[in-house]
């Protein structure tokens, strides 16, 4: 995974509360069990006027020159709910956007997010509209906002901004933990037996 | 101060504390599926890595499996047979057990991991379907994840997570007759927004959730992600007990004395409390595209986002019964299990879904789920009043490309998301609970089952 330090791009905005990852790339648009191929997918809804024949919508934010190239999405309250897909994450990287701006995140979104190097930033919706058509800077080692000379400060977990930050696997990660892990289920084994199953085919 | 059944549960995983500030949090049960399933199976395959312990893990076709009668492993989702061939050859490599396309047992995940004694009350369950918390019900603390943490919980046998903030959801007071888990949920969400449990793991209390059945109490946990939290949870209890009693992979014996710990401590606190009083809601019925555009039957559609008035059709201030409709579904992971179809049936006996409906569909949850319906005949009521009877899966509760409404239809559903486009392009979808999809499928407009059978039809 890349390390996430700071980006600097205009703020596309899509800020409609509730955009469910159903409408990030539909069901019918996962079309492998892989991670890529997806981007061409990416709000396949709203990109086209028919998607089966891929024709584009000009009154789609995406498809309007000014959101060419972005890496930022400014969007509404709860930001990707809905489905736990981990396919409307690896469709916005494909794509190129590399950080979102929002004032809420659905919880499962948000964790796909940390896994794939996309940065999931929260700020009060005010200051998400003021982002509009910026050209906004994100720099995650201060954890800061920064656009028409104004400064904002974000909130991120230390253990996701360690993720992002240093681009680390997590199951990697983990593994070096085995040891405590395989520690634990011996004591749980003796105290828990039940929640053990040995007949699985 | 007392703990949480959040707490208790979480606590009793914690193996550690990362650098990160987050805890290392074993998990007792993964179950996948072949839609997101098949991406962390790929990707462990490609890796290298192997299931810690693959007699916790389980996987199910139900995501896009066909549902019509004689299916095999051909799908009429576009490459759709390419996700179960592969899950199918990737579990088998991994040792994984496999409700398999026509297994007995097959059905959707959160339907037979209950059904068969997988989820238990104390236990961490996770899948890559954000309606696991559905199995919360069970007293268990079960949640959504993406397919690289289902790898991450497979590989390692745990996640690493920031703890949750805590919420109690109290429903005081008793459900009117006809009003159901699903009309709870709905008004839950309704009242605080679809974005008003995030951050939290919510426990679900009170007078009129005790009263619920197991599977009444599935339905309403089943919501907690359409309420975006964490998980829903409920204090186990003797239904609890009764239910998993003799399932296939339930312990003969149970640690009776681990469970009574479960619950939340007299003097417990919670970062966030709701109280709702369930004797004042009515059946609910979505109007727009979220979860949160809901109202009761009776009313008239709120001001709602421009946009999702445009893409329903319902201007502010039309009244939502009477709002003609084209096609009706019973199915999801909310709505599938037996007690669902019993009373969508006993509202239905004698009658016939309107003419104007073109397309009627019952999906039951499992083939479990379908074998007791036929031998209770509630197939027959079913296919007399006009409905098509399939076999399990998630069908249409989501568009997968190959089958669908028919071209921008009105549905009325007992299925969780109305987002736009859910159950395809353009296609207008309302949530309901059976009751509601019943009488309105008779009417051919949204109605109030209330109308149709008062006082009988009950959670």
């Amino acid at each position: 995974m890349t390390p996430f330090s700071s980006i600097t791009s205009p703020g596309v905005p899509l800020l409609r509360d509730n955009i469910d990852t159903d409408t990030i790339i539909p069901s019918r648009e996962m079309k492998t069990t892989g991670r890529t191929g997806l981007a061409e997918g990416l709000f396949a809804p709203w990109r086209y006027t028919d998607a089966a024949a891929r024709i584009r919508d000009p009154g789609f934010v995406l498809n309007q020159r000014d959101a060419i190239g972005t890496r930022l999405l400014l969007a509404g309250r709860n930001f990707g709910c809905g489905s736990s897909r981990e396919h409307a994450v690896w469709a916005l990287a494909e794509f190129g956007i590399e950080a979102i701006i929002a004032p809420s995140f659905a919880p499962i979104f948000k964790g796909n997010c940390i896994r794939n190097g996309l940065l999931p930033v929260e700020l009060p919706e005010a200051v998400v509209r003021g982002l509009v058509w910026q050209m906004v800077t994100i720099d995650l080692p201060t954890q800061t906002v920064n656009a028409g000379g104004e400064t904002w400060h974000f909130a991120i977990d230390p253990e996701a901004k360690t993720m992002l930050a240093e681009g680390l696997d997590a199951i990697d990660l983990t593994l070096k933990q085995k040891p405590a892990i395989l520690q634990w289920l011996a004591s749980d084994r003796q105290a828990r037996p039940w929640a053990y199953l040995e007949n699985a085919t | 101060m007392g703990h949480t059944l959040f707490a208790k549960i979480w606590d009793a995983h914690r193996i550690a504390d990362t650098a990160g500030g987050a805890h290392l949090i074993a998990i007792d049960r993964v179950f996948l599926h072949e839609r997101t399933g098949a991406a962390a199976l790929r990707r462990m395959a490609e890796t290298g890595r192997g299931v810690l312990d693959p007699t916790r893990v389980f996987a199910v076709m139900d995501h896009i499996v066909d549902t019509r009668p004689g299916r095999g492993d051909g799908t009429l989702m576009p490459g759709g047979e390419g996700f179960i061939t592969e899950t199918r050859a990737a579990v088998r490599a991994a040792g994984i057990t496999l409700f398999d396309v026509n297994d007995r047992d097959q059905g959707i995940i959160h339907v037979i991991s209950p059904e068969q004694g997988i989820v238990l009350p104390g236990l961490t369950l996770v899948a890559p379907d954000s309606h696991t918390c559905t199995q919360g019900a069970f007293g268990a603390l079960a949640w959504g994840i993406g397919s690289s943490e289902a790898e991450h919980a497979m590989v390692t046998g745990t996640l690493r997570m920031e703890r949750p903030q805590t919420m109690r959801v109290t429903f005081t007071g008793q459900l009117a007759p006809g009003v159901t888990a699903k009309d709870m949920a709905l008004a839950l969400i309704a009242a605080h927004g679809a974005g008003g449990g995030a951050g939290h793991a919510v426990e679900f209390a009170g007078e009129a959730v005790n009263a619920l059945d197991m599977e009444g109490r599935m339905t309403l946990c089943n919501m907690a992600t359409e309420f975006s939290a964490m998980t829903g949870i409920i204090a186990p209890d003797a239904k609890t007990f009764a239910y998993l009693a003799g399932r296939p992979y339930a312990p003969e014996a149970f640690d009776d004395r681990y469970w009574a710990t479960l619950r939340s401590d007299p003097d417990a606190a919670f970062e966030r409390e709701i109280v709702i009083d369930a004797a004042a809601i009515a059946p609910m019925v979505s109007w727009g595209t979220s979860p949160e555009h809901t109202i009761p039957v009776t009313a008239a559609v709120p001001q709602g986002p421009e946009r999702a008035h445009h893409y329903i059709g319902l201007a502010p201030g039309a009244p939502l019964a009477g709002t003609p409709i084209d096609a009706a579904f019973i199915g999801s992971c909310t709505n599938s299990r037996i007690s669902d179809l019993r009373r969508a049936a006993a509202l239905l006996k004698g009658r016939r879904i309107a003419p104007s409906i073109r397309k009627a569909l019952v999906v039951p949850g499992s083939l479990a789920v379908k074998r007791q319906a036929e031998a209770e005949g509630l197939d027959r009521i079913f296919t007399d009043a006009g409905f098509e009877w399939r076999m399990s899966g998630c069908s249409l509760c989501f568009y997968a490309g190959g089958e669908g409404f028919p071209e921008g239809s009105r549905v009325i559903s007992s299925t969780n998301r109305n987002f736009e486009g859910r159950q395809g392009p353009g296609i207008r979808t309302h949530i309901a609970s059976p009751e509601t999809v019943v009488a309105s499928a008779i009417a051919g407009a949204i109605a109030d089952p209330r109308l149709l059978a008062a006082g009988e039809a009950r959670a």
